[in-house]
């Protein structure tokens, strides 16, 4: 290949250099456009298509603009591989964003983002040979991008099969330690070939041992951590593709792909953030700590269960006021989301006010509840956010616990021996009645017992959820 | 220490980016409602695909005249960038094309 690290090297005025220099700049600042206009409701959709706007220009302007440092120009032949590649992952992406279920959202965010993490390794493995022996500053930037280009793709399709649920989890305690000393390993073989003045052509061997280690760092990295804690390094490891992503960008001295890279770091850094707060719990702990299986203070003491009867339940709902859902995982495991809408249309025709309870990480990753609802045609006015409903609990006359567990674990507030102790969690042991529906007496996502269920003022309606919601349905329209 | 100075001189442009770059993402996503984080999530996923361009430039200025493993390899990471550039982007339109739906 060609020399492709042209880092700090000052090139001559040219019109098709400087108007592709042009075009990045006009893409960087539609990706910033684009990212402002997505966390707003209203502009989040039109923001996308900026975004994407931006993406679509850098890409053609650098086919028909792009010149390698001898000032040759990409040939005919050339665009035509282009073009059939990008054809080929274009019609992939595509058809597999139009086709997947929305409850498998988050498997799918983390495949591609497994898809951009190889895509920064390989740019960076093949740009390698072109550096020039004891130029650190890019042979640090390859290094970089080909160690977190490779995490990210392996830690990211390791992600993709536990919420797949084709991995499961692997927790054992000495695993930090060879975590460390992996990483450990691998952080030094990347000082090694920074440091090495040897050409690159001389350490080939080392670079693809670079990219195996890293490898198996990421699948390592991934493997212990738990379930419920796989929306944030989801996250994560989508902060680490903008970052790896970046440092190719240095390699091209490109600023939009430095620009974008970078951008895409430091958001995908602050949502890992704030998903951490929104769990009570620190990143590190997370990385570090073992989740779920754990032991609880609360395994003693336990209750009575008591179940109710569809008809009681259908009785208890009609002849309320104000109604809470509260729907968990387990609601869209079940599809019941679109007659959970239902449910709720025929209540409010008896008059009866009926709120979603959305905490913030219910469902897989953070907001995915929201999708799903969206997805059901439940209005944006009926879901109410965790801290708005909350003060109001008291006044409800039945909370409806439909597949989830944690989330309304009070042990996050009494339990200090409980894995989520500190949790933030939706009020539905204040509420007037509970109506818990579940599939079986199982533990949570986070595998803890639940006191909830033995409250005096909880009934069970045990059975798949789409199902007990839609004999509901049934018993509530014969009353 | 002259010579920390020294590679912060030669790169400070690329440091400015960094930095300013760091601050623009955080101002940018901070205050974003937690109704919003999966499709944020997913879009910015989408931008991070913006390796493709060093997808194009390899492949672009690679010698065809002979086969070789690199060639592939640069095809293939090609491939994987638009993947994650046009599947990122559709899968965001199509769950923030549910919230409008309803808007209405």
């Amino acid at each position: 290949m060609d020399k492709g690290i042209i880092l700090n090297t000052i090139t001559g005025f040219t019109v098709g250099g400087t108007l592709l220099e042009l075009s990045y700049l006009v893409a960087a600042l539609l990706f910033v456009v684009g990212l402002k206009m997505l966390s707003h409701p209203e502009t989040a959709r039109r923001g996308n298509l900026w975004a994407f706007g931006g993406m679509a220009l850098a890409m053609i302007t650098t086919v028909i603009l792009h010149k390698n440092p001898d000032g040759k120009g990409i040939s005919l032949t050339n665009i035509w591989i282009i073009l059939a590649a990008i054809g080929v992952g274009a019609a992939i992406g595509w058809t597999i964003a139009r086709k997947v279920k929305m409850t498998a959202m988050p498997q799918l965010v983390s495949f591609y983002n497994a898809t951009g993490g190889a895509a920064s390794a390989l740019v960076a493995l093949l740009e390698y040979p072109n550096a020039v022996a004891g130029d650190v500053g890019s042979i640090l930037v390859t290094v970089l991008g080909l160690i977190i280009g490779a995490v990210a793709f392996s830690g990211s399709m390791i992600a993709y099969g536990k919420l797949d649920g084709k991995v499961g989890d692997l927790m054992k305690p000495f695993m930090t330690y060879i975590n460390l000393f992996l990483m450990a390993v691998t952080l030094g073989l990347g000082a090694y070939i920074v440091a090495s003045p040897n050409p690159p052509s001389e350490m080939i061997w080392a670079i693809y041992a670079l990219l195996g280690l890293a490898l198996v760092y990421g699948v390592m990295f991934v493997m212990p951590i738990g379930g419920a804690d796989m929306p944030v390094v989801i996250s994560l490891l989508n902060s680490f593709t903008g970052i790896a992503a970046a440092m190719a960008g240095f390699i091209y001295n490109n600023q939009a792909m430095i620009l974008g890279g970078i951008l895409v770091g430091a958001a995908g850094m602050i949502l890992t953030v704030l998903m951490c707060k929104a769990m009570n719990r620190s990143l590190i702990n997370v990385i570090v700590g073992a989740f779920g299986g754990g032991v609880s203070a609360a395994s003693g003491e336990q209750g009575t269960i008591k179940e109710i009867t569809l008809s009681d339940a259908a009785v208890l709902l009609s002849y309320s006021q104000k109604i809470v859902i509260i729907p968990g995982y387990g609601l869209a495991v079940a599809q019941a989301q679109h007659i959970a809408q239902e449910l709720d249309e025929l209540l409010e025709g008896k008059g009866v006010d009926v709120k979603y309870a959305i905490h913030p990480v219910a469902g897989r990753m953070p907001g995915h509840m929201n999708v799903l609802l969206a997805e059901a045609d439940v209005p944006y006015e009926k879901l109410v956010e965790m801290d708005d409903i909350n003060p109001d609990m008291p006044n409800v006359d039945v909370a409806i616990v439909v597949g989830a567990n944690d989330v309304v674990n009070p042990a996050a507030y009494d339990d200090p021996g409980s894995p989520i102790y500190g949790m933030p969690i939706i009020d539905a042991h204040l509420a007037k009645n509970i109506i818990i529906m579940k599939r079986g007496m199982g533990k949570g996502y986070a595998g803890i017992e639940n006191a909830l269920f033995f409250n005096d003022k909880t009934r069970m309606l045990f059975g798949d959820a789409k199902n007990s919601i839609q004999k509901l349905v049934t018993e509530i329209k014969t009353m | 220490m002259e010579q920390i100075l020294q590679y912060f001189f030669e790169y400070k442009e690329a440091i400015f980016i960094i930095a300013l770059s760091i601050f623009l993402g955080i101002e940018v996503i901070s205050n974003v409602p937690a109704v919003l984080h999966t499709p944020l999530m997913s879009g910015a996923n989408a931008i991070s695909g913006v390796i493709i361009i060093g997808g194009i430039i390899l492949v672009g200025h690679a010698d065809l005249s002979k086969f070789s493993v690199d060639l592939v390899l640069g095809i293939l990471a090609l491939i994987f960038g638009t993947l994650n550039v046009v599947g990122g982007f559709a899968v965001t339109d199509r769950m923030l094309e549910m919230f409008k739906k309803k808007k209405k």
